[in-house]
């Protein structure tokens, strides 16, 4: 049994698995929720590297398909670089690299995520803890537009509602959870208090009871966006006599009328309850990587999202270097995709614009993009095959461990493999 | 129409060619008052309209939801229906969208057939 | 490599100003050398300049780039065959950081402070930053196990805490920030002195000092704890400053250096009562410091123009957003400490701002001893690194601080001594404040100084000493200092007036102190019980692996130094 395994599905990064190896494959893992023990147990891979000719997928080595998944980035003026979440940071610094020599532009799944989230920050920084500040501390708990019961199964038990720590020793029993959302989910069901907003009017609640918290619940009138003011007096007072008290927000915020000015909105309000008591805020990132490479791409260009490095040095300016916009606006020539699956998750007509340019694919796992590319390159799975450095969504910096051998190479490997390519076919 | 994360969404989106990704992105979740308005009760398929595509998925019930509000597991049949405009700061609409729910007789297509316009010839 | 001729500063070893040729080999100073000789013929001569707190790697420094797209659009630099892409101006991205220290002639800077529990972010930034040697001090004020430990008056367990806290962290030395506030921080309050008890522990900030400094001591590790004082940044804080430096004049040092370094004593130096009655205690401080030997400093100088504060005093950067309407980022660490991120723009015609910038200049002209004085701006609290040359201009000319004295708000006329100071410092003090005093306040032995052994590091500046003045010329000073002639790292020449030649990894510096095992016994059942119960990450996965220091320069300390082993492998002269 391997133990303290970290799980490589969602934010939550848990490091507490364990990991039955025998025959140098995962034969059982214990701890880990429905998401991180599917991962871990695996599916059918990609077998071997592809390239599209005559729109069929054909056979090809890896020699072949870093070859010319380089020509193809080469040639193209603009080639985006995506997705980044699902691997590790050694990877994804090996991108940066490849996008710099490359004039590209390095885009990751936040643009679709939590990339309001990073924008709202921008405007006001992030009153945050670490989890562990949660599990020991927190008497009020708010999921605001998220789901953890479905999106972070652990979430509650290891760092949250249920969580027991030295102040919190009642654990659960001890503290008051609320729900925000647009519909009554599995989380609310366990929640103290649900509060249902009508959609899209996350900025107006949150304003108003910003406004009361301000002192100045008269200017605000007697129902904000269907919800009567006595039930936002009632929160708000719930929010100020908390002895610490957290806020956990999700796309509920960033996917909704007024995206990152929702989280602006929210962010500003726990800055203000500091004046009341302990307050923080925390996002929560969907894959167990996408914190990382936010932090990696900040530490190597100064942005953590829609660099552009086409001019050769780097340019951030969300909703034109974001790939969707790049994409929209047919800007982007060529496409790396990896450790995402845009073609599932761009809308419709953005996936077709993306259909009309050469894309390159590294993921071990077939999805709709694969359906798309023109160069296929299985990889190993980063946390099971191969080592690396991932972020929780805290920003706590722990080590994937490698588990079992592979046949595949890792991101990191494949990616130095187009760059030496790169390099030859400039040289 | 309101997308986002599910259990079984998430169980299956390292085999999302396999049957269990695509049956479940393409379940769509009604209020039982809203299922029953429509006759659908006992289940059935429905067309799901927005200014932006139009994609036939089936039904299930969700006692969590309000009247008006369709809920579809994020992936390539929400996003049929979701439109490019990111609004200037990167981010489509993937929440909120203005439908139109009408039953209907038709089959729900599989993964390869949702995207087989797209593929390269 | 062989530097001809150039005017010789290394007043480590007693040499000030003599014209002499260096040579390197094997990327260290020898006797004789062979290979190319750079002429430096009548240039001025130093050893690579020495940053000894400044903030450049991990979470809040990343932080600081995240919120601040801003910052990140001043200072961009594309790529060329040499180096990557550059942004930034008070939070410059990871290979700026490498590459503007260089140009100006250093080659050595240490990150200020980092949780042990996220050091990893922290080398994994380290590991980014080219040619520069570096290390990391790590945070001891507010962790339970310290607190506890303080509290039940446990030192050798406490020494063992501080070993393997090391260790776990690949640190280099004892940071101490607003001791136990980091942890009333936890729950929103903050402590307002050395005797308030910290919430929940039962310790006064008081005895975590003094017990931190014996534990210290103990190890015999190489630099002394590191200190943040509480209060800082307030109106009248420099009484906790002279009383936390009372409370350790009879700490006995385990080396020849001090028994406690203060960190940007610029921020601690205040007096009044409120911002209204704000004013200077600089030459207060500088007169304890005169008429003691304990303690360092290091000035944390601020400059007209944009900052970005970044501490783990939680606590101050609150107040701070909150007195500047300012964008504020926090980040709590369970069971060890806090740390947050405000921007902010020094005005010359503010008030408050005017008299700070003045204050730092005090510290280091009243201060009569540079061996205790360490030249930096708290990058970037005070102001960005790429300002030293700034700083040493206005040290070395009377006449350029008459000039600024003039543009800046008139209360640091009435507010501060500034305007009647005429001392003027000379290459020698500044060598000291920049290299020589940091690597030995450090106890970085190879640094700092030009004898046999030591690293070839190695900065020679456009500028003729026996022929300019200083003081009418410190327009040339500035601009010789902001880029460097030559900068050679370890032998190898990277900088050549402004351009990055060479960008070869440096050596990440930590600490590996052994205790008695019983105590380490002792220590591991406590942390197993703190994992089990309160932490959020596994023991096992806590500790920074080997992975993420690719260059290790390891000093062991602790029970593994032999008794009676000489620390120092060369005499180092000291100017009385």
């Amino acid at each position: 049994m391997t133990e303290d395994v970290l799980c490589t599905f969602c934010g939550c990064l848990c490091d507490d698995l364990r990991v039955e190896v025998a025959d140098g494959r995962v034969q059982k893992v214990r701890g880990a929720c429905r998401l991180g023990a599917s991962k871990i147990m695996g599916h059918d891979r990609i077998k071997t590297p592809m390239i599209r000719e005559d729109g069929v997928l054909r056979e090809a080595t890896y020699d072949q398909a870093c070859a010319r998944a380089a020509q193809i980035l080469l040639k193209a003026k603009r080639p985006v670089l995506y997705g980044w979440a699902s691997t590790s940071c050694e990877a994804d610094r090996k991108g940066i690299l490849l996008a710099e020599e490359v004039g590209g532009v390095m885009d990751t799944t936040a643009t679709v995520c939590h990339g309001p989230s990073i924008l709202g920050i921008e405007e006001k920084g992030l009153a945050g803890a670490t989890l562990g500040q949660v599990k020991n501390r927190a008497d009020l708990i708010i999921f605001w537009g998220c789901n953890p019961a479905e999106a972070h199964p652990r979430h509650a038990l290891r760092y949250s509602s249920n969580a027991c720590g030295r102040f919190t020793p009642e654990g659960r029993s001890g503290r008051k959870v609320m729900v925000v959302d647009v519909r009554e989910t599995r989380s609310a069901k366990n929640a103290d208090k649900f509060l249902r907003l009508i959609p899209g009017t996350d900025y107006e609640v949150i304003s108003a009871m910003r406004m009361i918290l301000g002192g100045k619940a008269d200017v605000v009138p007697e129902t904000v966006a269907g919800l009567p003011k006595t039930q936002l007096v009632e929160t708000v007072e719930i929010m100020k006599n908390a002895r610490f008290g957290v806020i956990f927000f999700g796309l509920g915020m960033t996917h909704s009328r007024g995206r990152y000015k929702n989280v602006d909105n929210a962010l500003s309000l726990v800055a203000e309850l500091n004046a009341f008591t302990k307050f923080v805020v925390m996002a929560m990132r969907g894959h167990y990587n996408v914190a990382g490479i936010g932090q990696v791409m900040a530490c190597a260009s100064g942005y953590p999202m829609s660099v552009d490095y086409s001019r050769g040095a780097p340019y951030f300016n969300p909703g034109e270097t974001t790939i969707c916009d790049l994409l929209n606006r047919k800007e982007a020539d060529a496409a790396l995709v990896i450790a995402a699956d845009p073609a599932s998750n761009f809308p419709r007509s953005t996936v077709e614009a993306l259909a009309e340019v050469p894309v390159i694919q590294i993921d071990p796992f077939e999805n709709p993009t694969t359906l798309l590319a023109d160069v296929v390159i299985p990889s190993a799975i980063a946390g099971v095959e191969a080592e690396g450095t991932a972020y929780r969504m805290d920003g706590m910096c722990l080590r994937l461990r490698k588990l079992v051998d592979s046949e595949f190479p890792s991101d990191e490997a494949i990616l130095q493999r187009i760059i030496d390519n790169v390099r030859r076919l400039r040289a | 129409m309101i997308s986002g994360r599910t259990l079984n969404q998430g169980a299956s989106t390292e085999a999302k060619m396999g049957l269990a990704f695509g049956e479940e992105t393409s379940t769509c979740a009604l209020s039982e008052d809203d299922l029953s308005v429509m006759g659908l009760s006992g289940g059935g398929n429905v067309l799901i309209a927005s200014p932006f595509g139009r994609e036939v998925l089936r039904i299930r019930a969700d006692k969590g939801l309000p009247s008006g509000m369709v809920f579809i597991p994020m992936g390539p049949w929400a996003n049929s229906l979701v439109g490019p405009d990111t609004y200037g700061c990167g981010m489509p609409n993937y929440k909120g969208v203005e439908v139109e729910v009408t039953p209907t007789k038709e089959p729900v297509k599989n993964i390869r057939e949702l995207f087989a316009a797209l593929q390269r010839i | 490599m062989i530097i001809r001729g150039g005017i010789v500063y290394d007043p480590a070893n007693g040499i000030y100003g003599e014209e002499m040729d260096l040579f390197i080999e094997g990327g260290r100073i020898a006797e004789e050398a062979a290979g190319p000789e750079l002429d430096a013929s009548g240039l001025l001569v130093m050893p690579g300049g020495v940053d000894a707190h400044s903030h450049i790697a991990g979470t809040k420094v990343n932080t600081g780039r995240i919120m601040r797209p801003d910052d990140s659009r001043m200072g961009t630099e594309p790529r060329n065959p040499v180096c990557r892409p550059c942004t930034g101006y008070t939070v410059p991205n990871c290979y700026a950081i490498g590459y503007r220290y260089a140009r100006m002639g250093y080659t050595t800077a240490f990150e200020a402070a980092t949780p042990i529990i996220n050091a990893r972010h922290t080398h994994e930034e380290l590991e980014e930053i080219p040619i520069l040697d570096k290390g990391a001090l790590t945070l001891f004020g507010s962790n339970w196990t310290v607190l506890e430990c303080v509290r039940d008056k446990d030192l050798a367990k406490l020494a063992a805490y501080v070993a393997w806290g090391l260790r776990a962290s690949r640190g280099y030395g004892v940071k101490i920030v607003n001791p136990g506030g980091g942890e009333a921080w936890g729950f929103g309050a903050n402590v307002k002195g050395l005797y308030d008890t910290v919430p929940n522990f039962d310790v006064i900030p008081a005895e975590i000092i003094e017990s931190l400094a014996k534990a210290n001591e103990m190890l015999g590790l190489p630099h002394s704890i590191h200190l943040h004082f509480n209060n800082l940044g307030k109106p009248g804080n420099y009484t906790t400053a002279i009383e936390t430096l009372d409370l350790l004049k009879g700490v006995q040092a385990s080396r020849m250096r001090q028994v406690v370094h203060i960190a940007h004593m610029q921020f601690s130096a205040y007096g009044g009562t409120g911002w209204k009655d704000f004013e200077s205690k600089g030459p207060a401080i500088a007169d304890y410091f005169n008429r003691h030997s304990h303690a360092t400093m290091d000035l944390g100088m601020v400059l007209f123009g944009p900052a970005t504060t970044m501490t783990a005093d939680g606590p101050l950067e609150y107040a701070n957003s909150r007195l500047l309407h300012a964008k504020w980022a926090n980040c709590d660490y369970e069971l060890e400490d806090s740390s947050g991120v405000v921007p902010l723009v020094y005005g010359r015609k503010m008030p408050i701002n005017a008299i700070q910038w003045a204050i730092g200049l005090e510290l280091a002209l009243m201060t009569k001893d540079p061996w205790k004085v360490i030249m930096t701006t708290d990058h970037p609290n005070g102001a960005p690194f790429v300002n030293y040359p700034e700083v040493i201009a206005l040290l070395m000319s009377r006449p350029k601080r008459e000039e600024e004295i003039a543009t800046v708000h008139e209360l640091v006329k009435s507010r501060t001594a500034l305007p009647t100071l005429e001392r003027e410092m000379d290459w020698t003090d500044i060598a000291v404040m920049t290299r020589a005093g940091p690597a030995r306040i450090l106890g970085l032995e190879d640094k700092g100084h030009l004898g046999k052994g030591a690293d070839g590091d190695v900065a020679v500046y456009n500028l003729r000493p026996d022929e300019i003045d200083p003081s009418r010329d410190h327009a040339l000073v500035k601009a010789a200092l902001a880029k460097a002639r030559y900068t050679i790292k370890g032998g190898t020449l990277v900088a050549r007036d402004g351009e990055i030649l060479s960008a070869p990894p440096g050596r990440t510096y930590w600490v590996d102190a052994g205790v008695a095992e019983a105590d380490a016994n002792r220590l591991m059942a406590d942390l197993k019980d703190k994992f089990d119960r309160y932490y959020s990450i596994q023991i096992s996965n806590y500790m920074v692996q080997d992975a993420y220091i690719s260059h290790p320069n390891v000093i062991r300390a602790g029970l593994q130094v032999r008794e009676g082993e000489d620390r120092s492998s060369h005499a180092l002269a000291r100017e009385a």
